[in-house]
């Protein structure tokens, strides 16, 4: 069994929320928070509750999205929110922009909803991160499966979901690694094309633990 | 006498069952980095109400992970409570005429606890007002100190807020249970939810031979649909309302009403509200109008484990924890868009929310008619309370607070 030069790190991550000084009663002060957001709260409310809320998945995306449909009634508009995939970005800028314009087009082509009130305010937050290293490393395949096996859900969230950001490529933590550490590069294609939006946090540790074995046994 | 509270030890690797090893490895490592490291808890109370609670497995948890944690109760008189429970009605928007008196009162008592409380720790956090001005006692840069706000700010009695926002607005920051409820103030403002132990009699699992008992002694039929609402007898949990919604729904469907909640007896508006709610029922035989005893943790338990469908009809609620016990049990919940409701209720998702008692009853009717869409709501009400709304994720919030604080965020 190959073992990598350069061991794979296991590292958590906790997210404070810190609450801003915005909020949204209707869809053009939603676009107003959009545009002026910190990129914290841009992340807090894509990437991170993307995390928080993995064991939903049918039908939620981000808060925007799920404000949308639930406090504007505006199901439209919710479905493209949702339909904007994080896996596609590898920047908050890139990410805010598309937010933006889908909101934006919206409002110009129906102006009169634009300025509804919406049942419930929607309120601006940020994430403030701190991570931890959980004190154990893979060099192997077979260090790196239990190491993944036995992940916290944020643990995981941080290496498969945030790390997209982090690593300014479509890819992740675990597939940059199994790519560069080991040179398996169909596995690392492989797990990068699990659906984060599909899966839940527990049943994309399982497919993963599933692609590594598979792996394992070939070897 | 202010005291400084000795806890039972609550073994942290018990909750490793519930959430997994993973979850309590990671707690661990969070927390290395701050052992050794002095935390201190104040509030105003030792038992009862719902910060005691929690401080009472918080503490012992944070002590697992060898953290350097007290607890500390400051001491007041009558007066002193007599003042502080008229500034928390208040603070929520009751009328009140707010006397100088009342504030040299209560500035008087936080100068005494200043005098007596031990307020060193490298880390501080106040609970709710009762205690906020003991900011004075800080040393200038020496530590960090934090105020945890429990109660709806949302719509203060401005005279009460402006005396208590000078003492808010001198610590290192605030936490708020929603974001609705903070204000504008100067200092970084944090969300943290309240939360369920999972171990404790109010949520620990059952033996279903209990629930049949307690449905037996209350005289509710298991074979039909039970909806359940637990909450004190208090016009703002709107039980007449959920009489109402009931009535809508037996129009349909053969069930249950059990409205259960803490003893009105010493409380005279609980008693008139009380009345209301048995001339609201007129002696309808379906409908099991409970006083609990103050504390009774199990029939609670019981009575939201034999529900079909838990419903939290409140007209203004602060967080509504009843709301994530009756998640963690999987129950299906109609509740309202109210205070912290709609972050533990996701419309659709991890439950219905409603706007009016039509509302209540509709999404009632369509819970009935559709058990699978009801268990599948209940499903992942259980997950969204495991990951947000447990004991252990607020000790995590903690850790990540005094982390962020230490460094300087």
């Amino acid at each position: 069994m190959n073992a990598a030069e350069t061991p794979f790190e296991f590292v958590t991550v906790s997210y404070l929320t810190r609450i801003g000084n915005q909020s949204a009663g209707t869809l053009a002060e939603l676009l107003a928070g959009l545009e002026n957001c910190s990129d914290a709260s841009i992340f807090h409310h894509t990437y991170q509750t993307l995390g928080s809320h993995h064991f939903l998945t049918e039908g939620f995306s981000n808060d925007f999205a799920q404000w949308v449909l639930a406090d504007t009634n505006r199901n439209d508009l919710a479905e493209q929110l949702a339909a904007l995939d994080i896996r596609d970005y590898v920047s908050i800028a890139a990410l805010r922009s598309d937010l933006c314009r889908v909101v934006r087009d919206f409002c110009e082509e129906l102006p009169h909803f634009a300025k509804q009130s919406a049942l419930e305010r929607f309120y601006f937050c940020e994430s403030v991160e701190v991570t931890a290293p959980l004190g154990h490393n893979a060099r192997t395949l077979g260090e790196f499966r239990d190491g993944i096996a036995h992940l916290s859900h944020a643990g995981f969230y941080f290496h498969f979901i945030s790390s997209r950001l982090r690593l300014q490529l479509q890819t992740n933590d675990f597939s940059h690694w199994l790519s560069d550490g080991l040179g398996l590069q169909t596995l690392a294609d492989s797990v990068n094309h699990i659906d984060i939006y599909t899966n839940t946090l527990d049943s994309s540790r399982a497919k993963l633990l599933r692609l590594i074995e598979r792996e394992r046994r070939k070897a | 006498m202010s005291e400084t509270l000795a806890v039972t030890r609550i073994p942290l690797d018990d909750y490793a069952e519930l959430l997994g090893a993973g979850e309590i490895e990671e707690l661990r490592a969070l927390a290395k980095p701050l052992r050794g490291r002095s935390m201190q808890m104040v509030n105003s109370t030792a038992v009862g109400g719902g910060v005691a609670e929690i401080l009472m497995r918080l503490v012992p948890l944070a002590e697992e992970l060898d953290l350097n944690i007290k607890w500390e109760v400051m001491c007041g008189g009558e007066d002193f409570f007599e003042v502080t429970k008229s500034f928390h009605n208040a603070l929520h928007g009751a009328p009140y005429h707010a006397t100088q008196k009342d504030f040299e009162i209560f500035l008087a008592y936080n100068e005494h606890n200043r005098a007596t409380l031990p307020l060193d720790a490298e880390f501080v956090v106040i609970h709710d007002p009762q205690p906020a001005a003991l900011i004075d006692a800080r040393k200038p840069g020496s530590n960090h100190w934090v105020w945890r706000c429990h109660i709806d700010l949302s719509h203060p009695h401005r005279g009460v807020w402006d005396f208590l926002e000078a003492f808010v607005s001198r610590y290192d920051g605030a936490m708020f249970s929603s974001p609705e409820f903070s204000r504008q103030l100067p200092i970084p403002q944090y969300l943290f939810y309240p939360a369920i132990d999972p171990l404790s009699e109010k949520n620990c699992d059952l033996d279903p031979v209990f629930i049949a008992q307690i449905l037996a002694r209350y005289h509710i039929d298991p074979q039909r649909p039970i909806l359940t609402q637990i909450s004190r007898f208090d016009r703002l949990k709107d039980p007449v309302g959920v009489i109402r919604a009931y009535r809508i729904v037996k129009r349909y469907f053969d069930c249950q009403l059990v409205l259960a909640g803490g003893s009105a007896s010493d409380d005279p508006e609980g008693a008139i509200v009380l009345k209301e709610v048995l001339r609201e029922a007129d002696n309808d035989p379906d409908i099991r109008v409970i006083e609990l005893p103050a504390w009774a943790p199990l029939e609670v338990n019981a009575l939201q484990r034999a529900s079909t469908i838990v419903i939290q009809k409140s007209l203004r609620e602060g967080f509504g924890l009843t709301v994530s016990e009756a998640l963690w049990k999987k129950k299906p919940v109609v509740a309202s868009a109210v205070g912290g409701i709609p972050i533990q209720i996701i419309h659709k998702h991890t439950g219905m929310l409603a706007h009016s008692v039509e509302g209540t009853a509709y999404q009632i009717r369509f819970l009935l008619s559709h058990p699978e869409i009801a268990a599948k709501l209940g499903e992942h009400g259980h997950e969204h309370v495991k990951e947000s709304f447990l004991i252990t994720q607020k000790l995590k919030r903690y850790l990540t607070l005094f982390l962020t604080m230490a460094r300087g965020s």
